[in-house]
């Protein structure tokens, strides 16, 4: 093949992060400010990662709406919110680490939404006691990431590389040694010579059809450090977010923030009905996501839905300058997409694959994984939300653990003795495999293959499911992975979604068997995993993760691992409460 | 089912030509919509970008029908089904292929402007007042999908992009609205007067306001930032009185 003879165009660095949202911007900056030599490199153009669609806010204990809140009530707020699945040491964390962070931003720039006394202002959200969500009207993620954006532009030692898709990890015995990675622009193959790696490459949501989710997100960081031999975990919990656009059918998925309820927002039935008032008459709209979920989930499945098999979300009580002032792109949105003024009546939603709490299973305080020098934060990495992830959680979970992960990386790479070699095979065989797809002289195309991968999954894996269901998904699954073995690329490597896709749908087939597997083993409902034939809570199930891993065969098993324990003094604050 | 004649341009910097796809129309369809349909059921290497869908990351700017515009906000339904839709890559950048252009240059620009410098490295959170960030928070609205650097004059026509020599260089209207949100931020002390009136170029900007009309986050970037900067600019240089004001009491 001409090709492998091609000079492969190499880096050496330090630190390779592969992603530029939140978690990886931050891990960045924090590495090079340690003295590290960083790539960032990213898929899109830098600060179009999934981050800048975050709307709603940030969640930090920050106390200036309401004095009262403290770490220790975000901590519970977020371990109960995760149906107590979370690591608990994750939890601890983010929990005392967040206001740092959210201060750390302002002095960088951010211009957050004011208190009339001069403080970041902020509002309410599902599942937190207290007004907690940092936020700029409904932007917040595109001011973070401008801002992280900038300053990883200004500090020394990083450089960007965009438009690049890294395709393999590589490894010199246990420990990882680079990467490798294509151009889109031209489909030329760069090499990464690296000590340490950080994956922060966000979800898994485009396995799915209705979606919140970016192309971006096919899991690929999730795939990658399987296939270099890390340990996922708790896989099958998805969070599907209660509202997201149901009509008109091109816009079906696209988000509704949370920040609607938060502003006030009230949820009805086809009957008038506030239906919440059944399913949580404590928090009614502001009940965590997974409740929210499978009670508009309930009401559409017994006939009391929408016209386009929603319900309704409702805030033109709040009356439109306040709308316009505090949710202007949804006001935008909903006007420009679906011709429906939400200053006027009601919206239509239902629910939509948003956010994967299961991830790369890491070490808390460093973000390592079990494989040596290879770290991971953000949406890619599990054990922070355990089976539900709190709204404005995710944002804070970025800059906290993507701050661990760079300050991780770093000192792995100061204690190494000895540089770790790329072996050129690995290379030459990783090249082969990305260019058979545009050899094949005939073959489906990586869309149709998509298309019933997606069909797969939203049906068999969906918001509810069974053994059956799942059962059936992992056989449909071992054909999809076949087929998309021995699809063809049309056209040149040249700027080239469909043979992008092609590499992509192998990813998003591994990732979605590792939800299904981990979703057959888990025999009860929590969280973001429901199944219809196991309704309950289990004890059992209660004190166990799921962990899937790649067996030197090259096949998948999933088991389970011990849930860690929370130290006494945490959990006296859960008994404090009862009292 | 409603059927709308896309003509979309296919091919690079060499050569090119409009080819013309036929879409079904659903309800509510966007141009992407469309784009994506192509992609799927006919041609799988039309090469474009997105990422949200929903006009939050600046991404998909195209010309539709000659307007710059981004592909996910603007409707087909919008448009007389009974004619062509033309797409066609936004014009200022230089082509990589089909809907994709090198926009690389507008990122070598972001590197030259000043960081923000806070007053104070107290990291005590800051007291702020809404007042004083409303200005600001326009400007941070930018999603950065240069469809004001594609309509303007000074850089669609004059080509006033030479990072090289930094020689009769126009930062355009993105970087107009990013140097506002710097300057007028109320924590930055960072002077970047010099910059905006020599590398920057604002002087080259002749208020035409066509940045002001494609912008989809309706920033008013002519009357709200360059004006502004255009001012400042002139106080410092043409205005002793306030310039020695200034040097002894700091900034503005
Ligand atoms: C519409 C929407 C609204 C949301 N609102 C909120 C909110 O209000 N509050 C909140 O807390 N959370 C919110 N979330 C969730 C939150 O935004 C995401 O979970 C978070 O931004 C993920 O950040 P990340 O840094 O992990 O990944 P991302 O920001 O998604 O970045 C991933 C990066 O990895 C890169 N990448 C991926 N694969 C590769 C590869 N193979 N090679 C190279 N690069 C790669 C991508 O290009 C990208 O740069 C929202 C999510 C969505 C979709
Ligand atoms: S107002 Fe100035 S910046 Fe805007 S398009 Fe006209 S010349 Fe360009
Ligand atoms: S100022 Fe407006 S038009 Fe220009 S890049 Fe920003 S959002 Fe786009
Ligand atoms: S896809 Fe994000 S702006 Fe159009």
């Amino acid at each position: 093949m001409a090709n492998l003879n091609e000079k492969l165009e190499t880096h050496e660095c330090d630190v390779i992060v592969i992603g530029a949202g939140g978690a990886g911007l931050r891990a960045a900056i924090e590495a090079a400010e340690r003295g590290q030599k960083v790539a960032v490199v990213c898929k899109s153009l830098l600060g179009k990662a999934h981050t800048v669609m975050a709307e709603g806010g940030i969640a930090a204990a920050m106390g200036n709406v309401d004095p009262a809140d403290n770490w220790q009530t975000h901590f519970k707020d977020t371990v109960k919110g995760a149906k107590y699945m979370n690591h608990w040491r994750m939890a601890q964390l983010h929990a005392q680490e967040a206001p740092d962070r959210i201060r750390e931003l302002e002095r960088w720039g951010a211009v957050f939404d004011r208190t009339p006394d001069g403080k970041i202002l902020q509002r309410p959200f599902g599942g937190h006691t207290y007004r907690r969500l940092c936020h700029v009207g409904d932007r917040t993620g595109l001011e973070i990431i401008r801002t992280l954006q900038d300053k990883v532009v200004h500090t020394p030692g990083v450089e960007v590389f965009m438009e690049c898709t890294i395709s393999h990890l590589l490894k010199d015995g246990d420990r990882v040694c680079g990467a490798l990675g294509y151009w889109r622009e031209n489909g030329s193959f760069v090499l990464f010579k690296a000590k340490a790696i950080v994956l922060a490459t966000g979800g898994i949501g485009k396995s799915f059809k209705i979606t919140s989710n970016s192309w971006e997100y096919t899991g690929d960081g999730h795939v990658l450090a399987y296939d270099a031999g890390a340990e996922l975990i708790d896989m099958e919990f998805v969070q599907f977010h209660p509202t997201g656009m149901v009509w008109p059918p091109g816009v079906a998925g696209l988000l509704v923030t949370e920040a609607v309820r938060g502003e006030g927002g009230i949820l009805t039935n086809s009957q008038g009905e506030r239906f919440m008032s059944k399913y949580d008459p404590e928090r009614m709209e502001l009940s965590t996501r997974d409740i929210v979920a499978k009670s508009i989930y309930q009401e559409v499945k017994e006939g009391r839905g929408s016209p386009h098999g929603g319900v309704f979300l409702d805030i033109s009580h709040r009356g439109a300058e306040y709308i316009k002032k505090k949710l202007p792109s949804m006001y935008h949105q909903f006007k420009e997409l679906a011709d429906v003024d939400i200053t006027k009546g009601p919206m239509e939603v239902g629910p939509t694959v948003h956010y994967v709490m299961g991830g790369v299973k890491v070490d808390p305080e460093t973000c390592q994984s079990n494989v040596p020098g290879l770290f991971a934060a953000g949406e890619v990495a599990g054990g922070m939300h355990g089976a539900n992830r709190l709204g404005g959680n995710s944002l804070s979970d970025l800059l906290v653990f993507g701050r661990r992960a760079g300050l991780g990386a770093s000192d792995y790479v100061k204690g190494l003795s000895n540089q770790p070699k790329v072996d050129d095979t690995d290379v030459e065989k990783a090249i082969q495999e990305m260019l058979a797809p545009l050899d094949r002289s005939e073959g489906e195309t990586p869309y149709e293959v998509h298309r019933d991968l997606q069909r797969v999954m939203q049906t068999e894996v969906g918001i509810v499911r069974t053994e059956e269901d799942l059962k059936k998904a992992l056989t449909d699954l071992k054909e999809i992975q076949a087929r998309a073995e021995k699809v063809k690329a049309d056209g040149l490597r040249q700027y080239n979604p469909g043979w992008h896709l092609a590499k992509d749908i192998k990813t998003m087939a591994k990732v979605s068997e590792a939800i299904a597997r981990c979703a057959l083993q888990r025999e009860e409902s929590r969280g973001g995993h429901t199944r219809l034939d196991f309704p309950e809570y289990s004890n059992h199930w209660s004190k166990h993760n799921s962990i899937i891993r790649k067996e030197s065969d090259g096949s998948m098993t999933v088991s389970t691992a011990p849930l860690p324990e929370m130290p006494p003094e945490l959990k006296k604050l859960f008994e404090e409460e009862k009292h | 089912m409603a059927e709308a004649l896309l003509k979309v341009y296919r091919g690079d910097e060499k050569t090119g030509k409009l080819v013309d796809y036929k879409i079904p129309v659903e309800a509510g369809m966007v141009v992407l919509d469309a784009v994506h349909y192509i992609q799927g059921y006919y041609s799988p290497d039309l090469a474009v970008r997105w990422n949200c869908k929903a006009a939050k990351c600046g991404s998909c700017s195209a010309e539709v029908n000659g307007k710059p515009s981004l592909m996910c906000k603007t409707r087909l339904d919008d448009f007389d089904l009974s004619q062509p839709i033309e797409v066609r890559p936004i014009k200022t950048f230089p082509l990589i292929k089909d809907l994709v252009t090198d926009v690389s240059w507008n990122y070598e620009v972001n590197k030259t402007i000043a960081p923000f410098k806070p007053k104070t490295e107290n990291t005590d959170e800051w007291k702020v007042y809404q007042e004083d960030v409303d200005r600001v928070q326009e400007f941070r609205k930018c999603i950065e999908c240069f469809l004001c650097q594609d309509v303007c004059h000074v850089l669609r026509n004059h080509d006033k992009k030479d990072l090289v020599n930094k020689k009769d260089l126009f930062a355009g209207p993105r970087f107009m609205v990013r140097l506002a949100g710097l300057e007028m931020h109320p924590m930055d002390v960072a002077n970047r007067i010099p910059y905006i009136k020599n590398e920057a170029g604002v002087g080259y900007c002749n208020i035409t306001k066509c940045c002001t009309e494609v912008c989809p986050e309706e920033i008013h970037i002519t009357d709200n930032a360059i004006i502004p900067l255009k001012e400042r600019v002139v106080d410092e240089y043409y205005d002793p009185i306030l310039k020695m004001w200034r040097a002894i009491t700091g900034k503005s």
